[in-house]
């Protein structure tokens, strides 16, 4: 219990009239300049609930109409304002042009670089070399559709076999031992065919007769010689390259269940002007080719 | 007369200090509760939005079931950064048939509102499988075993509980929950009638296998759905916002 409030000889203030075992507690007023920024705030906080939605009067906008949803509009337009002067460069440029000016190139690459590893680098990864299991390099020159700026640029705007975008590219290749067209005799000899045009057979006699089985199934997409179309999307089979894997049974796979590759159209999510940038900037990795 | 006035007359009344303490709380939840009785609903209603068919609702409870909101968030905030990486920042509506909501609340992985569509379902597989065969920086852990049978003995059941909190499953889509699961996992089998009750699903071999349907494809369905609801061409700001 208080016992009685007395000045304190030291200090000068008063005591809270509380005492344990002979110690008493001051009760210091709080600071003045602690006070008044309290009493400010709270004056702030009068002058904030008009301005800005808090009250339920008038839609509770507040007198300053701010809304979440018109700051980042605003903001989203005065950026695109700052880069829509290169931006709107681009987007009309050819991206041979974008190249052959250096201003354009750099703005493009620096860009476009940005753009990929956002969108891009999962599946292809961070700096273009693909993954296993059918995410192709875009960092060697071994294309599976062309690496001339107009095949790179419809590859990304359209997309491969999705079904998002009818100009996507959807050659499929046939499921020779699932759909019954070649019996798995026949398979593994035309796996040891293909194997052979990279000089891995290991059972020539069945690569001889794989030989055979190719011409008649396989030659007219993957050509006589197993280079592959760029037309049709097909791979070339006579190099080090694998897209699904080169050891004999990712081949048998292939050829018994076929493999169908699928990369979404960015042409209806990304700027027109951003697929020029991944354009430029893919085709800048290692294998872009002259037109 | 101010001065007169004291805390002490306060910390010495039990009674008062309770009635006080009542009247300033109940401040707080009026200013909260009142203007929700003055709007319909809190939830702008947005041209699109459907409830999320049988497949996508067990690929979400796997979703729920693994933890991937602790690494994953659903929310992409009104900022530029967020939008220009995201995509369109997300509506009220987008998650008005989550019982519960994944917004989440932090990303050691990015965020998956609108990460449907942006990759093949065969980047999904694999990257599910073993997150580093694609993304070799990734810190994700393997789900391979993701590649069981899903077990949808009981989809009715759910999608009943789902109505039970407000989702407008209709009874046909209840009485045909599992032919419609089976539907869009296997692209051989007619969609006429499953897409007539669920626009815009996608039916395909999520996980590359149409033979049988595995927790993968259900998982697959409900990622590759995530944002792809609303066409943002057609919304705009003051075309949702309420009266």
């Amino acid at each position: 219990m208080p016992t009685k409030i007395e000045k304190d000889a030291v200090s000068g203030t008063l005591t809270t009239g509380h005492e344990w075992d002979g110690i008493k507690e001051l009760n210091t007023p709080l600071p003045k300049w602690w006070l008044y920024v309290f009493y400010a705030t709270i004056a702030f906080a009068a002058v904030w609930v008009v301005l800005y939605p808090a009250l339920p009067i008038q839609g509770a906008t507040g007198l300053t109409g701010w809304t979440a949803r018109g700051a980042i509009e605003q903001e989203m337009a005065e950026h695109a304002e700052r880069l829509e002067p290169r931006l709107a460069a681009i987007r009309d440029a050819a991206p041979q042009e974008i190249l052959a000016d250096p201003e354009l190139r750099n703005f493009a690459l620096a860009g476009g670089r940005v753009a990929f590893a956002n969108n891009c680098a999962a599946c292809h990864g961070a700096g273009g070399q693909g993954a296993q299991g059918g995410f192709p390099s875009l960092a060697d020159d071994d294309w599976l559709w062309g690496g001339k700026l107009a095949d790179i640029r419809q590859t990304i705007a359209h997309g491969i076999r999705n079904a998002e975008d009818e100009a996507a590219r959807t050659t499929m290749m046939p499921r020779f031992l699932a759909d019954g067209l070649l019996s798995a005799a026949q398979v593994n000899e035309v796996a040891e065919h293909v194997l052979s045009l990279s000089g891995r057979a290991t059972d020539a006699a069945a690569a001889r007769r794989g030989a055979a089985v190719f011409a008649e199934n396989c030659s007219s997409c993957h050509g006589n010689d197993g280079r592959g179309s760029r037309e049709l999307g097909a791979p070339d089979l006579a190099d080090q390259i694998w897209l699904y894997g080169g050891d004999k049974a990712a081949v048998v796979q292939s050829v018994s269940y076929a493999r169908a590759g699928v990369m979404p159209a960015w042409g209806g999510r990304l700027d027109p002007a951003v697929v020029n940038m991944l354009t430029v900037y893919v085709h800048s990795l290692g294998g872009g080719e002259p037109e | 007369m101010f001065r007169r006035f004291s805390h002490a007359l306060i910390e010495k009344n039990l009674i008062l200090l309770g009635v006080l303490t009542l009247i300033t709380v109940s401040i707080g939840g009026l200013v909260q509760i009142v203007p929700l009785f003055a709007v319909e609903t809190t939830i702008e209603r947005v041209q699109g939005i459907r409830p999320y068919t049988p497949l996508e609702l067990m690929g979400r409870n796997i979703f729920v079931r693994e933890g991937c909101y602790t690494c994953h968030s659903q929310m992409i905030r009104p900022f530029r950064d967020e939008a220009e990486r995201y995509g369109h920042y997300s509506l009220a509506a987008e998650s008005m048939y989550d019982h519960p909501f994944q917004w989440g609340s932090k990303r050691t992985g990015p965020d998956l509102a609108r990460v449907g569509g942006r990759y093949s379902d065969d980047w999904h597989a694999a990257h599910l499988r073993s997150p580093r065969a694609v993304v070799p920086e990734s810190v994700m852990p393997p789900y391979a075993f993701l590649d069981r049978p899903l077990e949808y003995g009981d989809i009715q059941d759910h999608l009943r509980g789902q109505r039970a909190v407000g989702v407008p499953y209709t009874d046909a889509m209840i009485a045909s929950a599992r032919a419609d699961l089976e539907a869009q996992a296997k692209p051989d089998e007619d969609p006429t009638a499953f897409s007539r009750r669920y626009a815009r699903a996608r039916q395909a071999a999520f996980d590359g296998n149409g033979r049988d349907i595995t927790e993968m494809d259900a998982l697959i369905a409900y990622l590759q759905m995530l944002g792809t609801l609303v066409k943002f061409g057609d919304v705009t700001p003051e075309s949702v916002r309420q009266q």
